[in-house]
C-alpha cells in the first residue's frame, strides 16, 4: 500500500527576509586591526578607559584559538566581516525621526505596534547603532533608566556604574568571541531599575542586522537593584545573504537581593548567521533570574545563558526551545553556577530538528562546596522529525556540596507512528496529526514566550505533505 | 431478504515485517448488528481491528475491505474514520501538550457535516461527560497523560458518542477495568446502539461485558484465522469449554495453506485463498 511521509516546512522567513539599501551608511573596513578598533572608539567619543579596554580585548582575541568543540565555525572568516556599520541616522526618540526604510523595517517586524499596545519601552538597533530608544513617562518617573549604553556612558552618573560592571560577568578572557566583543562592541541597551521598583510592562530591545557580511556586537547591561522587578524582551532577525554574518553580543545582568528579572529572547537570525552570543546573570540572596530562550534562526549557534547564584536561596530557571532546520547546527543550553547555600535551579528545554538540522542541548550545572542544600532539576526533551536530522544531549554536572538534590532527565525521540495512527483513526489528517503532536511537544515552553512570538512560533510549526511511495 | 452489508471483509491477508499474521479473513457485518470477535490471546483479533482501520504498521497483502458501499482498502485511516469507521483502542495513546478538548474539537472539525459551534460543542461534550461519569475537568487535561486505564476507556467512549460512527470496533474496551468503569463502558455501548443505531464489533476474550448486550453473530479467531462463526449461543458454550477445540481447526487450515504454497496442491482452496497464495 502507498504510504505517505510528511515533512515539516522550513520556517517561513520571508517576513524577515527583506533588505534595505546601505546608501549613506558608513562602513568601516573589514577585518580586525588596532586601527579599526581605535576608529570605532573615536567615533563614539568614548572615555579613554574604554579604548584601552578595547585594545586589550583585541590582544586577547588574537591570542585565542577557535573553539575546539561544538559546531564548526570554519565558514566564518573574520578578515571579511565588517565590524562596524553605522546607519545614516542618529538615535531618535520618536519613530517619525527614523529614516523611512529603517522605520518600515521595524514596522514590518511589528515593533512600534507592540510598543503601543503593551511595552513600557523600546530600543531598536539597526546594524551597529541604536536608531530608536524610548520609554514611557510612567517608567522614567519611577526612576527607571532605559537608554542606549553608549548614551549612558556619556553621563558621569552612569559612566562610573558601567565602568564598575562592564564585562565583569563576561570578561574578555572568557572565550575568543567574548574578547572580540570587548574589542568591537557597539550599541546595545543600558537598564537600571532602582531598589524596590517594579515595572509591570516589559521593555523590549530589537536587533536588526541589515548589512551584508557584517557583525553585530551589541552590549546589554541590566541592573535590577534589591526588591525590584523587570521583564526584558530581546528579539533579533536579519535578511539572508550568501556570505557569513556574525553576531557576538554580550548580555550582563545583575539581579539584586529579592529582585526578579525575566529575560526573554527570540532569536530568528537568517541562515547565514553565526550566532556566538554570550549571556550571563549574577543573582544575589533570594533573587531570581528567569531565562526564556527561543532559538529558531542562524546557520550556527552557540548559546548558553548562564546564571551565577551568589546569594543564599538565589534561584535560576531556564526555559528554552530550539528549532534546527535544514542547514542549521544549533548548540544551545544553559549553565548554572550554584555558589551559595539553598540555591535552586530548574532547566526545561525542548529541541526540534528537521530537514537534516542538528540540534544539541548542552548544559553545565556546577555546585560549589558553599552550596549546601542546593536543588537542581534538568529536563531536556528532543524530537527529531525525520531520519536525516540529529539531536544530542550533553548535560554536565559537577557537584561538590553536601545535602544537595540534583535531578536530570533527558529524552530524545521521534513522532510515534502509534500516535499519528491514533489521531488519524479519529479523522484527523496526517499532516494535522503531526502538527498537533509537534505543537503539543513545544507547547509547555512556547506558552512562556511573549505573546506575539508564541503566535509566531505556532505558525512556524507549519506542516507540508509530501507524497511518496514507501 | 439479505440486506446490503455495512462492512464486508473478504480474503483479507496481512503481514507485519513480512511475516503473515492474518490469513484469508472473511467478515460481514450488516447495519445495526452487533458482532463479537473472540479468541485466545494472540489470535489476531486486535490486529484485524487495526487492519480494518488502516493501521500502517500492518501491510495488507490481499483481500478487500468494503465499507458502506465503498472500497476503503486503499484509504488512509483518517478517510476511513470520516467514512464512519471507528476503532476504540485497547491502549489509547498519550499526546502531551494537547488538551483533550482541543483534540475533540479537531476530530469534529475534520467532519464538516458534524462541526459544532463553540457553545454547542461545550454543551454536547458536557452532556456526554455526565452520561459517562466523567469529571468535565478532564477536558482541560493533556490527552491521555496521567489518565488511569478506566479514564482512558471513558475517553474512548466519549469519542464514540461524539463522533457517532456507523460501525465501531471496540478492542478489548473491557480489559483491566474495575466494576464501575465496566458499567460505564456498558452504558456507553448501550447509548451508542440506541442513539446512533450503529453496528458494533466487540473484541473480547471475556464474556462478562456481553451479559447485557444483544449479540447477533459471534466469530472465533485462532492463530490469525477465522475458525468459527455462529449465533449468540456460542458465547455460553465458549464460557464453558474455552477455545481449545478451535485450535485444531486452525492448525488444519495452516497445514492446508502450507501444502498449497509448498507443494502447489491448490485443489479444494477457494478463490479467496488462491489470491492470498498468489500474492505471496
Amino acid at each position: 500500500m502507498a504510504k505517505q511521509r510528511t515533512e515539516v516546512a522550513d520556517i517561513d522567513r520571508s517576513l524577515y527576509d527583506f533588505k534595505d539599501s546601505e546608501e549613506g551608511f558608513e562602513r568601516l573596513a573589514e577585518g580586525l586591526t588596532p586601527e579599526i578598533v581605535t576608529e570605532i572608539s573615536r567615533r563614539k567619543d568614548e572615555p579613554d578607559w574604554m579604548l584601552e579596554f578595547r585594545l586589550k580585548s583585541l590582544e586577547i582575541y588574537n591570542s585565542f584559538p577557535d573553539p575546539t568543540w561544538g559546531p564548526s565555525i570554519a565558514g566564518l572568516d573574520m578578515d571579511h566581516i565588517a565590524t562596524y556599520v553605522k546607519p545614516n541616522t542618529d538615535q531618535s526618540a520618536t519613530w517619525e525621526d527614523v529614516p523611512d526604510d529603517i522605520k518600515n523595517t521595524f514596522e514590518r517586524l511589528g515593533i512600534p505596534e507592540a510598543e503601543r499596545s503593551y511595552l513600557a519601552g523600546v530600543g531598536a538597533q539597526y546594524d551597529s547603532e541604536l536608531v530608536y530608544h524610548n520609554m514611557q513617562d510612567t517608567a522614567s518617573k519611577m526612576g527607571i533608566v532605559y537608554s542606549g549604553i553608549e548614551e549612558a556612558l556619556h553621563e558621569p552618573r552612569w559612566e562610573a556604574l558601567i565602568r564598575e560592571k562592564f564585562m565583569t560577568l563576561i570578561p574578555p578572557t572568557d572565550h575568543k568571541f567574548a574578547a572580540l566583543h570587548g574589542a568591537v562592541w557597539s550599541g546595545g541597551s543600558f537598564v537600571y531599575v532602582p531598589a524596590g521598583t517594579k515595572l509591570d510592562f516589559p521593555l523590549q530591545s530589537y536587533f536588526r542586522l541589515n548589512a551584508k557580511g557584517a557583525g553585530q556586537f551589541e552590549h546589554t547591561l541590566i541592573i535590577v537593584e534589591d526588591d525590584a522587578d523587570l521583564h526584558f524582551i530581546e528579539g533579533c532577525s536579519a535578511p539572508k545573504y550568501n556570505v557569513a554574518n556574525l553576531h557576538a553580543g554580550a548580555v550582563e545582568l545583575f539581579v539584586g537581593k529579592r529582585a526578579h528579572l525575566r529575560y526573554s529572547t527570540i532569536e530568528n537570525w537568517s541562515k547565514n548567521m553565526y550566532n556566538l552570543n554570550t549571556k550571563r546573570a549574577r543573582v544575589e540572596e533570594d533573587g531570581e533570574i528567569e531565562w526564556i530562550s527561543g532559538s529558531f534562526g542562524s546557520h550556527v549557534g552557540y548559546l548558553y545563558p548562564m546564571s551565577v547564584l551568589t546569594g543564599r536561596r538565589a534561584r535560576s530557571s531556564f526555559t528554552g526551545i530550539t528549532f534546527a532546520g535544514a542547514g542549521q547546527n544549533l548548540d544551545t543550553g544553559t549553565k548554572v553556577v550554584m555558589a551559595a547555600p539553598d540555591t535552586r535551579a530548574t532547566v526545561e528545554t525542548k529541541g526540534i530538528s528537521k530537514g537534516g538540522g542538528i540540534q544539541t542541548f548542552r548544559s553545565s550545572i556546577v555546585v560549589t562546596p558553599a552550596a549546601e542544600g542546593a536543588q537542581a532539576t534538568v529536563s531536556c526533551q528532543s524530537l527529531m522529525l525525520d531520519d536525516e536530522s540529529r539531536s544530542d544531549t550533553i548535560p554536565a554536572m559537577d557537584v561538590r556540596a553536601k545535602n544537595v538534590d540534583i535531578g536530570h532527565e533527558a529524552t530524545i525521540g521521534r513522532i510515534g507512528d502509534d500516535k499519528v495512527f491514533y489521531l488519524m483513526s479519529r479523522g484527523i489528517s496526517e499532516e494535522e496529526a503531526r502538527a498537533m503532536i509537534v505543537n503539543g511537544f513545544a507547547n509547555p515552553v512556547a506558552k512562556e514566550l511573549p505573546l506575539e512570538y508564541a503566535v509566531e512560533m505556532n505558525n512556524l510549526i507549519k506542516l507540508e505533505m509530501e507524497g511518496a511511495i514507501g | 431478504m439479505p440486506t446490503t452489508p455495512l462492512l464486508s471483509v473478504t480474503g483479507l491477508t496481512a503481514a507485519v515485517d513480512e511475516k503473515e499474521i492474518l490469513h484469508n479473513i472473511d467478515l460481514t457485518v450488516a447495519p445495526g448488528e452487533t458482532h463479537v470477535l473472540m479468541g485466545p490471546n494472540g489470535a489476531g483479533k486486535s490486529t484485524l481491528g487495526h487492519v480494518i482501520m488502516g493501521d500502517p504498521v500492518y501491510t495488507q497483502t490481499a483481500g478487500t475491505i468494503t465499507f458502506d458501499g465503498e472500497d476503503v482498502t486503499e484509504l488512509s485511516p483518517d478517510k476511513r474514520s470520516r467514512a464512519g469507521l471507528f476503532l476504540s483502542f485497547q491502549a489509547p495513546v498519550e499526546i502531551p501538550g494537547v488538551p483533550l478538548s482541543s483534540f475533540l474539537r479537531a476530530t469534529l472539525a475534520a467532519r464538516p457535516d458534524r462541526a459544532l459551534k463553540g457553545k454547542e460543542f461545550r454543551r454536547r461534550v458536557k452532556e456526554l461527560c455526565a452520561e459517562l461519569d466523567m469529571d468535565p475537568s478532564y477536558l482541560n487535561r493533556e490527552l491521555g497523560v496521567g489518565f488511569s486505564g478506566g479514564e482512558k476507556k471513558k475517553v474512548e467512549m466519549l469519542q464514540l458518542l461524539l463522533l457517532q460512527p456507523k460501525l465501531a470496533i471496540l478492542d478489548e474496551t473491557d480489559s483491566g477495568l474495575d466494576v464501575d468503569a465496566l458499567s460505564v463502558v456498558s452504558r456507553g455501548m448501550d447509548l451508542y446502539r440506541k442513539t446512533c443505531d450503529g453496528s458494533l464489533i466487540i473484541i473480547t476474550h471475556n464474556t462478562r461485558i456481553l451479559e447485557h448486550v444483544d449479540v447477533d453473530r459471534v466469530h472465533v479467531m485462532v492463530q490469525g484465522r477465522m475458525v468459527r462463526e455462529d449465533n449468540a449461543s456460542l458465547i455460553p458454550w465458549i464460557d464453558e469449554n474455552g477455545f481449545e477445540s478451535f485450535e485444531q481447526g486452525a492448525e488444519d487450515a495452516a497445514d492446508a495453506d502450507g501444502q498449497a504454497s509448498g507443494a502447489g496442491a491448490l485443489d479444494g482452496i477457494d478463490a479467496g485463498d488462491l489470491s492470498a497464495v498468489v500474492e505471496r
